[in-house]
């Protein structure tokens, strides 16, 4: 699947179908992240439910902690 | 205009002009942390003129400073100077217009409320998420603008939260990270902080020359290395019923119950450090985490013990930690938060 998150084309896995199997994917699922897909900023508690398909546009922000 | 145009290439910059700078200059920085954030945006902000700058930290200068914490010499590290004095040293040196006020001190609820009284804007420059949050509530008790700034490896983040208009820190997250990255166990490289100052001065000079029409607005981050970069619209996040910045605000980040506990655990040359809540830690996760920073990991099934080198953490499920070899609350919170985040 080809997703373009944060303005890059990129080739997922099959098996990556919501958000936080998208998280999980680039190994920031343990982190505070704020996702937002096609324009639309998700809550928190809809990563898991939330669907991606093919093509969606999807911006990541995780937060960190050093300075 | 300034005499010997020390300020005309900013005074040229249309934005800013000379009305802007004379704003700038009337102006009270608070700069929180004297690390790679700090250094670098009270340089910035000193050299383009702001009135008075205060700048705070609780640690000194050590050798693997020198690499990317720009107010720093080799002679800082060599005497294990407070990162508060050398960076007053410097900045005097690099402008001697402006007030700059140091201060040796590990900033929590107690400290926070007196360092921020005639500040215009608070810069955060910490390594923590308890800090932030403080300074976060903070901001929206005092009306204060502030402008969060992060990095480790080649990533960085920033966020300008403006009280009664952005959503604050406390809305965009919700729950506070316990082991994050820091910089002390993925490392970072010098360019990551420089650019996080840039979002963070940039958006300073803004706020202080009166420009708040042109403030960004946006949740952005960027990866130097990976070349990416991100930007999201925050404004919808704004939660009527968030605890800091909402319709009924308690500050609960202000309130001591809900602040790290510390404690010196008498005759035991021990801190215990005791989180805001009681937490229910995965030991095996943790201790894997723990592990991978280069220290020796020994665990049950109620604790496990950390060394490295001559330090000692013991932690517990509950979260609570026990952090050896020390009775200084200061050096105790510090390695909290180098090890756990």
């Amino acid at each position: 699947m080809e997703l373009i998150v944060n303005g890059d084309k990129i080739e997922v896995p099959g098996s990556v179908s919501t958000v936080t199997n998208l998280l999980e994917h680039f190994d920031i699922d343990k982190k505070v992240v704020i996702v937002e897909v096609n324009g639309d900023i998700l809550e928190k508690d809809n990563h898991q439910e939330r669907k991606i398909s093919d093509g969606d546009k999807i911006e990541l922000v995780h937060f960190v902690g050093g300075g | 205009m300034s005499v010997n145009g020390r300020y005309s290439r900013q005074e040229l910059f249309s934005p800013i002009g000379v009305e802007g700078q004379q704003q700038i200059m009337d102006k009270h920085v608070l700069v929180i942390g004297a690390g790679a954030l700090g250094t670098g945006s009270a340089e910035a902000l000193v050299r383009a003129g702001v009135g008075k700058l205060t700048i705070v930290d609780r640690d000194y200068v050590e050798w693997s400073n020198l690499q990317r914490q720009q107010l720093y010499v080799e002679a800082d590290a060599e005497e294990r100077i407070p990162k508060a004095a050398a960076a007053e040293k410097r900045l005097k040196q690099i402008n001697s217009e402006v007030v700059i006020e140091a201060k040796i001190m590990d900033v929590s609820i107690a400290e926070i409320e007196d360092l921020v009284i005639g500040v215009d804007l608070i810069m955060d420059a910490t390594d923590n998420f308890d800090t932030r949050m403080t300074i976060n509530d903070i901001s929206q008790k005092a009306g204060i603008p502030w402008i969060y700034g992060a990095c480790v490896s080649s990533y960085g983040i920033s966020y300008t939260v403006l009280p009664g208009e952005t959503p604050c820190l406390n809305c965009l997250m919700e729950t506070v990270p316990m082991g994050g990255m820091t910089c002390d166990t993925a490392g970072i490289i010098s360019p990551a902080v420089q650019m996080v100052v840039a979002y963070q001065t940039s958006e300073a000079l803004k706020i202080l020359s009166g420009d708040t029409a042109a403030i960004r607005r946006k949740l952005v981050s960027f990866d130097l290395w990976r070349n990416q970069h991100a930007a999201i619209n925050v404004e919808k996040m704004k939660k009527p019923g968030c605890l800091s910045c909402g319709e009924k605000p308690e500050y609960p980040y202000l309130n001591t119950d809900n602040q790290t506990k510390t404690a010196v655990l008498c005759g035991r040359d021990t801190v215990q450090i005791r989180p805001p809540e009681r937490q229910d830690l995965n030991l095996e996760s943790t201790a894997g985490l723990l592990a991978k920073q280069g220290g020796k990991v020994v665990k049950n099934d109620f604790l496990l013990s950390f060394t490295a080198g001559e330090q000692r953490l013991v932690v517990f499920q509950d979260g609570r930690v026990l952090v050896h070899g020390t009775k200084d609350i200061s050096e105790a919170r510090k390695l909290y938060h180098r090890y756990l985040g």
